[in-house]
């Protein structure tokens, strides 16, 4: 789970980090009571989505007077903003942080991960901050410099030491990294994040070190104990069909294709996508309904994939390990029986009551084209979408 | 010969009286799994399923001699579950469980190789070897006693690699699902090696998918140790690179964890790869020649 900037803020001041002056604003007419409460005689304004990227995309302004801010205030909320890490369509905007203005000496980059390498949580430095670090990190990857934390012994002041002195900071920021350090990773370990970044982490013209950015994602498997971040959630951010899908713990991502897929486990639904493109088809979604899918989900999951009006045709791939195969079957009667159907639906069901659940779908009467095997699943697929687009 | 379980391998149940552990551990037993009893808390001393239920494992240990454990418990209880096993001294612990999270989990992995405890998962279908003993969900029909060694991140991917091996009459050695999370237990390199050195496995089939690194480690271990013919496939070529915030997954990644990288990295190694999870096992039968 993201949260925004002006929520990541609002955690890293919980924690004694020191961040930029700011107050987030929903509406316009905000604007001036906001500037007017800040100091200074320039401000930033910030378009808060959950990706990266919004500098370049315009979403990122300085100002000189109140009405510049309320012309980008106007410009920008209740619109979606396009960055390059986002998809086509963008993210809305429906919070602007207005915040002081930091005067920028020098800008650094600060972030931190779980490495699956190293089975760590790894702090990442670099002198190289700002808008081309995943450049650095690919052309200059010895720029980059890393320290691991012992998961027994917990953060330590030598990890800190290590990374300000490669840093090159003076005396007074390297006592100000060591502290940063700490509370970060302490924040980290006590909010179950799953990433953090400050990019950039600035010194400014009067040599302090102050966070000038704030990306933080939880671990939502760590959800049911980080209530209060829970709720931060803006689910605004997430697509409207994969929000839908996620309070049915289906796990579905919209595509551009036209033929749906609903498959049981999220490895066999990645190759369900790559053996029906390359029979030349194109996915119209990723939809795993999980090992516990009863036939009340299954049919949820139906009505998913045909709410998607690009959709001509379905595949329906299971392997019942823990699901068993003929409750598939009814959820899906039971979905056709309401919604009705005006696409071919290809099955392939395999495993737990299969034969159980095959009987039942050619009993009942619907147009259901029933596959033989992963294959045989996707070269019919594929054929009935090309047929039904022309 | 096999790897992890064999018929002797004597098995308990963490969280045996819920219902999901219910259901699979009546499988189990059904397939042959010698279960010896079950671990519920405050619910020593009852029966299930007409075997003894232990408040602790400990006690479980001591008065049934078991060395593997089967756990089934909420994610919430995930991390002391698989501590408790460990420091009872349970050799092999196999987490079905879903959704532990990540940070417990790097706790967990450091102490359980202090401790000694080899442990499988969380979020995975579990071991089999066919024919003899079954610790896990997967439905024991579709395997077939034999001599090719699976190991795989995906349950259901896993299933599909053993119907094919199946199907063509190669049958499996043993099967050993290791669970898609970011810090699962065991690694591929830690299976890749225990079937290298199993006489029954004549081949191995590799089933990885997107994200992380732990194909490509693989891929060099395979260059190195594994003198087996090796199948792979990986999930998630067409899978989208979707929505992200910031940098950091990038940076970490350096640029490996694509689907491309990883078969670029076992192709390098000598590995077979298919391109089409229907073309596994097929995959077996063109390198063995069988």
């Amino acid at each position: 789970m993201n949260l925004h900037e002006y929520q990541s803020k609002a955690l890293f001041r919980e924690y004694g980090i020191s961040v930029s002056n700011g107050i987030p604003v929903d509406d316009s007419e905000q604007i001036k009571e906001a500037i007017n409460s800040l100091k200074g005689d320039r401000w930033v304004v910030k378009a808060q989505v959950h990706a990266g990227g919004r500098g370049k995309a315009g979403g990122v302004e300085l100002v000189d007077t109140v009405e510049q801010a309320e012309a980008f205030a106007q410009k920008w909320l209740g619109k979606n903003l396009v960055t390059y890490q986002t998809d086509d369509n963008g993210q809305p905007v429906n919070t602007i942080l207005v915040e002081e203005c930091t005067d920028i000496a020098k800008e650094l980059y600060l972030g931190a991960v779980i490495d699956r390498a190293s089975q760590r949580l790894v702090f990442m430095a670099s002198k190289e901050g700002g808008v081309n670090i995943e450049e650095v990190a690919a052309t200059n990857p010895e720029k980059i410099f890393q320290v691991a934390i012992d998961p027994l012994k917990g953060p330590s002041t030598n990890e800190a030491n290590e990374l300000a002195t490669k840093l090159e900071l003076n005396e007074i920021q390297k006592g100000q990294f060591k502290d940063l350090y700490l509370s970060l990773s302490k924040m980290f370990i006590e909010k179950d994040l799953s990433l953090l970044e400050i990019n950039p982490l600035v010194i400014t013209s009067e040599g302090d070190l102050i966070c000038l950015d704030a990306k933080i994602n939880i671990d939502s498997n760590a959800l049911y104990r980080q209530e209060s971040l829970a709720e931060m959630n803006d689910i605004s951010q997430e697509d409207e069909r994969e929000s839908h899908a996620s309070k049915w713990n289906l796990s579905y991502v919209s595509l551009e294709g036209n033929i749906g897929c609903m498959v049981n486990g999220a490895g066999l639904a990645m190759g369900t996508m790559d053996i029906i493109k390359l029979h030349g088809g194109e996915p119209a979604n990723f939809l795993d309904v999980g090992g516990a899918a009863d036939s009340e989900r299954v049919s949820e999951a139906f009505k998913i994939i045909l709410s998607d009006k690009a959709v001509q045709a379905v595949l329906i791939n299971i392997f019942g390990g823990i699901v068993r195969c003929d409750v598939i079957a009814d959820g899906i009667i039971e979905a056709v029986e309401q919604m009705g159907v005006n696409v071919p639906v290809v099955v392939r069901l395999e495993g737990n009551n299969a034969e159980i659940g095959s009987d039942k779908l050619s009993e009942s009467g619907f147009n259901i084209i029933s596959a033989s095997g992963l294959e045989d699943a996707a070269k019919l697929v594929v054929e009935a979408s090309s047929g039904s687009a022309s | 010969m096999s790897i992890l379980i064999n018929k002797n391998t004597k098995v308990i149940c963490q969280g045996f009286t819920g219902s999901q552990a219910t259901q699979h551990c009546e499988q189990c037993i059904d397939y042959g799994t010698r279960l010896m009893g079950g671990v519920t808390p405050g619910k020593g001393g009852q029966t299930h399923l007409d075997l003894p239920v232990f408040n602790t494992v400990v006690e479980a240990v001591s008065e049934t001699g078991s060395t593997a454990s089967l756990i089934f418990v909420p994610a919430r209880f995930g991390k002391q579950s698989i501590l408790e096993a460990a420091e009872a001294g349970i050799e092999l612990i196999v987490c079905i469980t879903e959704g532990i999270p990540t940070l417990d989990m790097i706790e967990v992995k450091v102490r359980c190789d202090e401790l000694g405890s080899r442990l499988i998962g969380p979020n995975c279908p579990g071991v089999i070897t066919p024919g003899e003993s079954k610790m896990g969900i997967m439905p024991g029909n579709i395997h077939l006693p034999g001599k090719v060694g699976v190991i795989s991140r995906s349950g259901t991917l896993t299933y599909e690699a053993v119907k094919q091996t199946t199907d063509l009459g190669f049958g499996q050695s043993s099967c050993v699902g290791i669970g898609g999370d970011p810090v699962p237990g065991s690694s591929f390199i830690d299976m890749l090696g225990l079937f290298e050195s199993d006489p029954a496995t004549e081949a191995i089939v590799m089933v990885g998918e997107i994200g992380g690194t732990a194909e490509e480690a693989a891929a060099e271990f395979i260059q190195s140790e594994v003198s087996k013919p090796v199948v792979s496939y990986i999930a998630g070529v067409t899978a989208p690179s979707g929505k992200r915030m910031g940098h950091a997954g990038a940076i970490i990644a350096g640029g490996k964890g694509t689907a491309e990288e990883k078969f670029k990295a076992l192709e390098a190694a000598g590995v077979h790869t298919v391109r089409s999870p229907a073309e596994i096992g097929s995959g077996v039968g063109e390198i063995t020649g069988w």
